[in-house]
């Protein structure tokens, strides 16, 4: 394999981490029936509280910690509207992503333009001399490394531990589940919790490690991707692997393509991973429908015991 | 056990009284934001809520701030009635603005006496496709419209960008990313001397009664109401959800375009960046606070429009961000959903009873 397309695979995982720790996040809230449009929100404001943490610390470990506890913190609010008071989803994360893409550009005016510092790639011993997986996989930094520990760990829970049991239960018939004596809002609760928390080490990646540096509304969008994303992975962490690694290639095939001088428009090439994840998740709505592989039946829809 | 009891019947005060203390309550957290950044949150006050609507000056630029919101707020209204969540006012906006610039400058139309008339129909048409090219995903083949609306605002903007830095942009821009200059005969005319309010506000509120009538007067307004309340029953008495959905999401697409007409060829007088600071997402609170009233949209429209224009002068005076504004909105929507849902129902202690089954109130999906 030639070095350049090694290195435009690497590009792609890492161009793949934000948005795997986000989708992994949601995927986790909406398998216990909660819809989160506040994805993008809260990337954002974690993206500027590990930039923000990491440059007065000099330390990306506690930025990080900083990021995935703010991605928590915005999170409860939604949870609070949307399980406690039962208000509409859609609209709670709507508002959630409003106030927080407006509070971070507000918050972080001073730290535009401030230089960074962030994770640095660590090699791992031994597995980064594998040809091919090696240069590509494990020649990364930490956090994607924690990536790559998070979907398996995510995968086990979901589906070999009573905790996944209960959250399925929970976005499949909620009912059922309290009938059990499954506490339905502490599990959505904790779920919804998780998906902020994983947001956030998404958004940590952006500004500490994908890039040192903080600009208004970095995330360009990826929130959004990784909530089509989840469709794509039918809500399966496993799936959302190769989603994430998807939108990557498509993102860093699109900068190779723009580093090598093409005569190809720089904005047309940009809008190359928005069109890219929009015929994903129309392919995957397809196939979804046709193998009915389904959106946990009570995603959105409040639950209450005597309602 | 505490548990929340759905009222009969809200308060009749409380339709008024609820808005107005959540909107309080979340003037009172962003103040809380605004003293932990180290910002004097009166001062910050004084200039967001005295700007707008303290002088003839303030009154008639928060109209200009009000008209894009009245129109994209309705292409939100519109879909939300058929529980479609057409989160795409925004690019849609800027499709509009593309659509004008087009006719305007690069048609021998933009010089010919129709020019005017042949801008707001490009921008219209402009918005529809691209708000079409998201339903017609959903109306066939069932793709989430709520993520591919958002997406494509995406695209727009860096379209626009495309346009601007590439083929339109101005050789006489000087390096800038402006499109030349519209043709005067292109330009929406101001209608009230010594402001900036433009026909387009006339054209909003034309289409606000447009959109009453059609939607509480005709037969096709109520079966977008039936298939709002229950899709499924509607299907059954043989509406068609595929029709009725692209032609919502094309009227949609047609008004947030129209927004965008009017901030390129009225208020910018080109095609330029940052034609809009966040209108189509608002309109989406827009649309909510107005409980999906397209009469109740122009008031709200106006307030949050003021809201905008305080921005503006938080700005110059504090060096704020406009983005202290989209927090605030973001603030205010989260606690008029937590007041509706109070308003909705009273917290009941120690008692039980059975629940009457109901639909949420002004619920969307």
């Amino acid at each position: 394999m030639s070095p350049v397309t090694a290195a435009v695979l690497a590009a792609a995982v890492r161009a793949g981490t934000p948005v795997l720790f986000a989708t992994l996040g949601e995927i986790f809230a909406e398998r216990a029936g909660v819809l989160n449009l506040g994805v993008e929100g809260m990337m954002l404001a974690s993206a500027l509280a590990g930039f923000a943490v990491t440059a007065r610390t000099s330390n990306p470990w506690i930025g990080a910690a900083a990021a995935a506890a703010a991605g928590g913190c915005l999170s409860v609010i939604h949870a609070f509207l949307s399980v406690t008071l039962r208000a509409n989803q859609v609209a709670s994360g709507l508002a959630l992503t409003i106030f927080a893409t407006g509070m971070s550009a507000f918050l972080g005016r001073g730290y535009v333009g401030v230089p960074g510092s962030g994770f640095q790639s660590a090699p791992i011993p031994l597995f980064a001399q594998i040809p091919v997986l090696g240069p590509v996989l494990f020649q990364q930094d930490p956090l994607v490394y924690l990536s790559y520990a998070a979907v398996p760990v995510a995968w086990y829970v979901l589906y070999r531990t009573r905790w996944g049991l209960e959250i399925r239960a929970v976005g499949e018939q909620p009912e059922a589940a309290d009938a059990m004596g499954v506490d339905v809002a502490r599990v959505r609760y904790a779920c919804v919790i998780a998906g902020g928390v994983l947001a956030g080490l998404g958004g940590t990646f952006l500004s500490t490690a994908y890039t040192s540096m903080w600009i208004e509304n970095m995330t360009a969008g990826r929130g959004w991707i990784a909530l089509a994303l989840v469709i794509f992975a039918t809500w399966d962490p496993l799936r959302a692997v190769v989603g994430a690694y998807l939108f990557g290639g498509v993102n860093a095939l699109q900068l190779h393509i723009q580093a090598t001088g093409t005569s190809l428009p720089t904005y047309l090439l940009l809008m190359a991973p928005y069109v890219f994840t929009i015929v994903v998740l129309v392919i995957a709505t397809q196939e979804t429908a046709r193998k009915r592989l389904g959106t946990p039946a009570a995603l959105s829809v409040p639950y209450s015991r005597t309602g | 056990m505490i548990a929340l009891e759905r009222r009969e019947a809200p308060h009749p005060w409380a339709s008024f009284a609820i808005p107005l203390l959540s909107i309080a309550l979340a003037l009172a957290a962003g103040a809380v934001v605004l003293w932990l950044a180290g910002v004097n949150p009166l001062a910050a006050y004084a200039d967001l809520l005295g700007e707008p609507f303290g002088s003839g000056f303030g009154i008639g630029e928060t109209l200009v701030k009000a008209t894009p919101l009245i129109l994209t707020g309705l292409a939100v209204l519109l879909p939300a009635r058929m529980k479609l969540w057409n989160i795409g006012a925004e690019g849609q906006l800027q499709l509009g603005a593309i659509g004008a610039a087009w006719m305007a400058l690069f048609t021998p139309i933009g010089h010919s006496a129709v020019a005017m008339l042949a801008v707001v129909v490009a921008g219209m048409v402009a918005g529809a496709l691209w708000a079409l090219a998201a339903g017609a995903l959903r109306a066939w083949l069932d793709v989430n419209e709520t993520i591919t609306t958002l997406l494509m605002n995406y695209i727009a903007l860096l379209f626009v960008d495309h346009l601007i830095y590439g083929p339109w942009k101005d050789p006489a821009s000087r390096g800038f990313p402006l499109s030349a200059t519209f043709p005067q005969g292109a330009r929406l005319p101001f209608i009230i001397p010594g402001t900036r309010v433009h026909l387009g506000l006339l054209l909003a509120l034309v289409a606000v009664v447009i959109v009453t009538v059609a939607l509480y007067r005709t037969r096709w307004g109520l079966e977008v109401r039936v298939i709002g309340d229950n899709p499924r029953a509607a299907r059954y008495t043989g509406m068609s959800l595929v029709r009725h959905t692209l032609l919502i999401m094309g009227i949609a697409g047609a008004l947030a375009g129209l927004a965008g007409v009017g901030e390129a060829s009225a208020i910018a007088g080109r095609l330029q960046r940052g034609l809009s600071p966040g209108y189509g997402y608002t309109a989406i609170i827009v649309a909510w606070l107005a409980k999906l009233n397209p009469v109740a949209v122009v008031i709200v429209a106006v307030l949050l429009g003021g809201l905008y224009l305080g921005g503006d002068s938080l700005q110059i005076s504090l060096g704020l961000p406009i983005a202290v504004v989209n927090m605030l909105q973001g603030l205010i929507f989260f606690f008029v959903l937590g007041g509706e849902v109070l308003a909705g129902y009273r917290v009941a202690i120690g008692r039980r009873r059975v629940a009457p089954i109901s639909t949420g109130s002004g619920a969307v999906r």
